[in-house]
């Protein structure tokens, strides 16, 4: 074992999109059972430093495969795909149309202090980037459609943006 | 050290004596000592049997002998010498002159200038380092008399909304305290261990920690062995001072008070608590008071105008509440129960506002006061393995605010979210941008707004050394690595070359290393002998421990060395042996340093299987 090693293996999981998320916190839980620093406490400087540097690792590993939208992104990179997050923002029009009208809608909400409205909004975008992580787990266990994937997990990173847009202005209007 | 003890579940390690291990509540208000013995968390009190030290310290004048009272006989003196008398210092800790609320009705002469503030005495001037070092200190030397010994070490606990400098500034304090530091402790995480183990708690908690000075909310989930902390966020200055403020306000107003002396203000606040206090039972307090001018108060305070004057502190307590149920991605419903900490939580508007939010009683079946100290000493025990693998559990924090750096036209750049689970590394690369740089500056600030502006500045850090090239050729990667204290360090090296860069740390609102170096220099002066002896004697507790930990692990994993390594290791205690008896500090720094070296490979390996261990000791529990 050892810090090159990919995240499924550090958590001796396979190369999935789908995973049990119980599985994985109890396998996070374990491991940080055993690297925590606060099991290295009494311990010296070398010792407990080691021991940050690992539940430090142990931690992003976990952040990455919790998060189905960043866990098909780190998975497409290790299949050797570029889901090309930063550089691709060419979207399908119809997509990019109905974010626009979204993004409308929130904005009217918040200027109105309309907060049922908000929460509408909110729980309507919950319920399509489901949608979006049921569709990534098909494509990348089942269809081995990369590019889909890749577009797909492009598609969430504006739709979790929107998401947390729609949090702050529920936080504005004070609900 | 560098050797893991690993010992089979339920099972203890070698044994080893008892390590004397406290947990500290340094409140605003208030501070305690807390302790486990035989198995139970108690609260550590003085000579006279007071529980709770007033965080109060008053320095005399040097030509009188120069005496530091901390306490209730600091307490005694605030209104007859307020300047000298610093109350709630815990707000003034890694804050400016600028941050702090009220400054103006404060009886201390501040000295102006950059940083962090500092206050000039009748015993110079001091920086609120150095008045919590002396808290600290006492109480110290509370649990070294009760305990019998030195301690091996404390869990220090602050606010869960303190940023990295009001941390580092607790830190400090204990450093200039002479007290090992095992972890600072988030104070709502402390209660919530007190409440969790005390009852078998499991589920969704949510901790409502109102303090003297600050507000925490903290979002938990509870498990067997497992807390785990999902959210949390506050307001580092609001608390139930505040409340006795408005009440302070409402009498001058009434009693159509001309401007008042500093002894007179002092008086009025202290009544405006005691009337705040007397209200969480009674319809109606009376405030009187005769002031310096002659003039008398005599007013009485009705709980309805209270709760009217301080409504709007009140919901102030809501929105960070309403935030770290929405950051942990849960609604009121799903919390099982909210556990309520901190004296000012006995305010029956805060009960009934709190109540009200989430749709239930909060438990109220721990004593505000002490459950924070409680829980740091059963959280120092642990640290410092007193309890054996098996009958321990497994504490995940998280950092409050977001770290970030500042970019081009004065924006930040997040590089760790808030809530993210510490120990947190995160990795970011940047170049230079002329021919030749070997020099740039990077400036860490933590809040959670666009602007750099906005955001709190934490340190400007300069790297030097890089190697020269054409701009744009170097690759540094600058490493921010936030540890379990929740603390920021940065690392960074020249990818292309591997070449370290050093780096000079310049904190906005803490101290320098030098000045820490100079403080302690300072208080060793005074007493040299003394911290000779001291140091020695920590130096010999430290090698001696290093010494049981080699051997112990030894005993376990003999295997995982060849002869020669194991010839090397054995040669290397044995010469720690033989200077750990002598007086020759460096000498037993220097063979602690060798065997530490020579033992890193074996640790490694000894991690390295430890951790293939938990994944087989998992398959197992599915077979």
């Amino acid at each position: 074992m050892d810090f090159t090693q990919d995240y499924f293996s550090l958590f001796d999981l396979p190369r999935r999109q789908a995973i049990d998320a119980l599985d994985l916190e109890r396998r996070y839980q374990d491991m940080q059972a055993q690297v925590h620093p606060d099991k290295h406490a009494h311990l010296g400087e070398l010792d407990r430093r080691r021991a940050m540097q690992w539940a430090s690792r142990v931690n992003e590993a976990y952040l990455t495969l919790k998060s189905p939208g960043k866990r098909a992104e780190y998975l497409l990179r290790l299949q050797g795909h570029d889901p090309e997050i930063e550089c691709n923002t060419a979207m399908p029009s119809d997509f990019l149309m109905a974010q626009m009208e979204l993004r409308e809608a929130v904005a009217e909400a918040r200027a109105g202090g309309d907060a049922d409205g908000l929460d509408r909004l909110h729980r309507r975008m919950k319920r399509e980037i489901a949608g979006q992580h049921a569709e990534l787990a098909a494509a990348l266990d089942e269809r081995r459609d990369d590019a889909r994937a890749a577009g797909i997990v492009r598609a969430l990173m504006f739709q979790e943006k929107l998401l947390h847009e729609i949090d702050e202005a529920l936080d504005a209007v004070g609900a | 050290m560098a050797l893991l003890q690993i010992s089979e579940p339920g099972e203890s390690a070698a044994p080893h004596e008892h390590r004397l291990a406290v947990g500290i509540d340094l409140g605003t208000t208030n501070s305690l000592v807390a302790t486990v013995r035989s198995g139970l968390s108690v609260v550590l009190s003085d000579e006279l049997g007071r529980p709770l030290l007033p965080s109060v310290v008053h320095y005399g004048p040097l030509n009188e002998g120069g005496a530091v009272d901390v306490g209730f006989d600091a307490q005694a003196r605030q209104s007859i010498d307020p300047r000298n008398t610093i109350v709630s210092v815990k707000r003034f800790m890694g804050r400016g002159l600028g941050d702090i609320a009220h400054i103006e009705a404060m009886p201390y002469d501040f000295v102006e200038g950059e940083g962090m503030v500092r206050l000039r005495t009748a015993q110079g001037v001091k920086s609120p380092v150095e008045v919590s070092a002396d808290i600290l200190r006492a109480l110290r030397e509370r649990a070294e008399a009760a305990l019998g010994g030195q301690l091996t070490g404390a869990v220090i606990t602050v606010p869960a909304y303190f940023d990295d400098a009001q941390r580092q500034a607790t830190k400090d304090a204990a450093r200039l305290a002479g007290i090992n530091v095992l972890r600072l402790l988030n104070e709502p995480t402390a209660a919530a261990i007190a409440y969790g183990l005390d009852n078998g708690a499991e589920g969704i908690y949510a901790v409502y920690d109102l303090g003297g000075g600050t507000f925490d909310i903290s979002i938990l989930k509870l498990a067997k062995g497992v807390f785990q902390v999902l959210s949390t966020g506050g307001d580092s200055a609001l608390g139930g001072d505040d409340f006795d403020h408005r009440v302070f306000c409402w009498v001058i107003e009434q009693a159509k008070l001309s401007p008042l002396s500093h002894g007179d203000a002092r008086l009025l606040l202290t009544r405006a608590r005691e009337a705040k206090e007397y209200l969480t039972l009674h319809g109606e307090a009376p405030i009187t008071a005769r002031l310096s001018t002659g003039e008398f108060v005599d007013l009485r305070l009705t709980t309805e105008v209270f709760t009217e004057i301080t409504r709007t502190l009140v919901q102030k307590t809501l929105g960070p509440t309403r935030k770290a149920l929405r950051d942990a991605g849960l609604s009121p419903e799903e919390v099982k129960g909210v556990v309520m900490v901190g004296g000012a939580t006995r305010m029956p508007q805060i009960q009934r506002a709190v109540g009200g939010f989430f749709g239930q009683e909060p438990l109220n079946n721990l004593d505000p006061d002490r459950v924070v100290a409680l829980g740091a000493a059963t959280q120092a025990n642990l640290l410092a393995g007193n309890r054996a693998t098996g009958d321990d559990w497994l504490l995940l924090d998280v950092i409050p605010l977001s770290l970030g750096i500042e970019t081009m036209g004065g924006l930040t750049e997040k590089i760790i979210p808030r809530n993210s689970t510490i120990p947190v590394a995160r990795a970011q690369d940047f170049t230079t941008f002329k021919d030749g740089q070997t020099a740039m500056s990077l400036q860490v600030v933590q809040g959670e707004r666009e602007l750099v502006s906005d955001c709190r500045s934490l340190a400007r850090f300069e790297l030097h050394g890089i190697p020269p090239m054409v701009a744009g050729a170097a690759r540094i990667r600058v490493t921010f690595q936030v540890d379990a204290d929740g603390l920021l360090s940065v690392t960074a090296r020249e990818q292309t070359t591997g070449h370290e860069a050093k780096i000079e740390v310049k904190p906005s609102y803490g101290l320098t290393d030098d000045e820490i170096a100079a403080m302690l220099k300072d208080g060793f002066s005074h007493a040299a002998d003394d911290a000779f002896r001291r140091a020695l004697r920590e130096a010999q507790v430290e090698a001696q421990r290093l010494i049981e930990a080699v051997q112990s692990a030894l005993r376990e994993d003999a295997q995982l060395l060849s002869a020669p390594e194991r010839t090397h290791v054995d040669a290397l205690v044995a010469r720690l042996q033989a200077v750990m008896m002598g007086d020759d500090r460096r000498a037993i720094d220097a063979a602690m340093d060798a065997l530490n070296k020579g033992t890193a490979e074996f640790a490694a390996r000894r991690m390295n299987q430890s951790v293939q261990r938990a994944l087989s000791g998992r398959k197992v529990d599915e077979l």
